[in-house]
């Protein structure tokens, strides 16, 4: 799958965040956005992700997905979606579900390297682990475009040396990645795009 | 789809059950409004079960009122929201899901301890039959309407007391429409079927003013 964006525009109240962001992803690539705090590099996310309404320009997914863009995406914001209650297993299961993945709840999680907190409920888990988690969702089901919204946040070096071997592997099986960073992650990024300064 | 609306119906039920009891309070505040009217008309046992069916809906309404402003509030606040809307599932889909699953918690218990709590007015076996199954039809409409609150309340980040300010006037007709059918059971010239099946059409029509409202407060909430 292709992705890209002509001349998109974001307008958040009233207010253009950017304007004019033009790029193109292809299989096997990332994209890192960057810029300063307020720049617009979440709301870009979100746009890609269908959850907000571009002001302007086009988003285009070659072959488009059936069921639209918003199917073939993992969005991984600054919350973790996590129910404090429930045990990071049912936390996951319940993804599964909705999401309709198949993958493996312990292998996931393993993946991430919290398999001996499947049983522990989520509330008791640090800020690290409850990222770590959310990012193991990502795995329980299969889509092509992952949207990371700094992923890095609360992530130990083993953590970040972790996330960027997830992220090459979804690369090699073809995934697109798509993240918004402050500072470099584990992985070299195929491209940049660089949001300008807040107004 | 399926097993994803099964889910989302499943986990709201669950979370009410577990997050600090959430359908008990539900329940405790209906056996509570049931058993305070008998001390503040008196010890009238004619009087009671006259206005008994008018007042378990009184309270099954209230307690149905009670647990709603966090249904989509939590799950903006965690982020889940936004998940939901690239699961898959239309959002008018999700909203139903979400509604079902709290109404399975709070509504079915509800309608369950009806005719229990329906012995405390001294309501004869025909009354007791009648409130409890006005209260089964009833009840997924009072949620239904309630989502609707829920999902503008989350939307504009404003929970509590705006939810009931929202909702109590549209659950007027459910409230009209139940008690008439219920006490028409008993009161003899009065059929109860009109009233019941203007019920369950009330019902029916919330459901899908439910979607769509529910799904459009939802998707303004984003922006």
């Amino acid at each position: 799958m292709r992705l890209s964006g002509e001349g998109l525009a974001a307008d958040r109240g009233g207010r253009m965040v950017f304007e004019a962001i033009s790029f193109t992803l292809g299989p096997g690539e990332m994209l890192a956005v960057t810029g300063p705090n307020g720049a617009g590099k979440s709301t870009l996310l979100r746009l890609v992700a269908g959850l907000l309404r571009p002001a302007a320009g086009t988003l285009r997914a070659e072959p488009a997905p059936e069921a639209g863009l918003s199917s073939a995406v993992h969005y991984f914001g600054h919350l973790d979606a996590l129910k404090p209650t429930l045990t990071v297993a049912d936390n996951l299961g319940y993804w599964r579900s909705v999401y309709g993945g198949t993958g493996d709840i312990e292998a996931a999680l393993d993946a991430v390297g919290l398999a001996h907190l499947l049983d522990l409920p989520a509330e008791r888990l640090s800020a690290g682990q409850r990222r770590r988690v959310a990012l193991s969702r990502l795995l329980v089901s299969e889509r092509p475009v992952w949207l990371l919204d700094e992923p890095a946040t609360a992530l130990d070096a083993a953590a970040e040396a972790m996330l960027g071997r997830l992220i090459a592997a979804h690369l090699a099986g073809g995934g697109l990645v798509m993240a918004a960073i402050h500072r470099p992650l584990a992985i070299e990024p195929t491209t940049r795009l660089a949001l300008g300064a807040a107004p | 789809m399926i097993q994803a609306l099964a889910a989302i119906a499943g986990q709201t039920a669950r979370l009410r059950f577990r997050g600090g009891g959430g359908a008990l309070v539900g329940l405790v505040f209906f056996l509570a409004v049931v058993t305070i009217v008998p001390f503040a008309v008196g010890p009238d046992l004619n009087l009671l079960s006259r206005i008994g069916p008018a007042i378990l809906w009184i309270g099954a309404l209230l307690a149905t009122l009670l647990g709603l402003d966090r249904l989509f509030q939590d799950d903006r606040d965690d982020g889940s929201l936004d998940l939901m809307f690239l699961a898959g599932p239309p959002i008018e889909l999700v909203v139903l899901a979400k509604a079902f699953g709290h109404w399975l918690a709070t509504g079915l218990p509800l309608a369950i301890a009806a005719p229990f709590l329906g012995l405390l007015l001294g309501l004869e076996p025909l009354a007791l039959g009648a409130t409890t199954l006005t209260l089964l039809v009833g009840t997924p409409a009072l949620t239904a309407v309630g989502a609707v609150g829920a999902a503008l309340a989350a939307a504009f980040g404003r929970g509590g007391i705006l939810i009931a300010v929202l909702v109590l006037p549209f659950t007027i007709p459910v409230l009209i429409f139940g008690v008439s059918a219920a006490t028409a059971a008993v009161t003899e010239p009065q059929p109860f079927l009109p009233p019941f099946l203007i019920l369950t059409a009330l019902t029916l029509v919330s459901t899908i003013v439910a979607a769509v409202a529910g799904a459009a407060a939802l998707r303004v909430g984003l922006e």
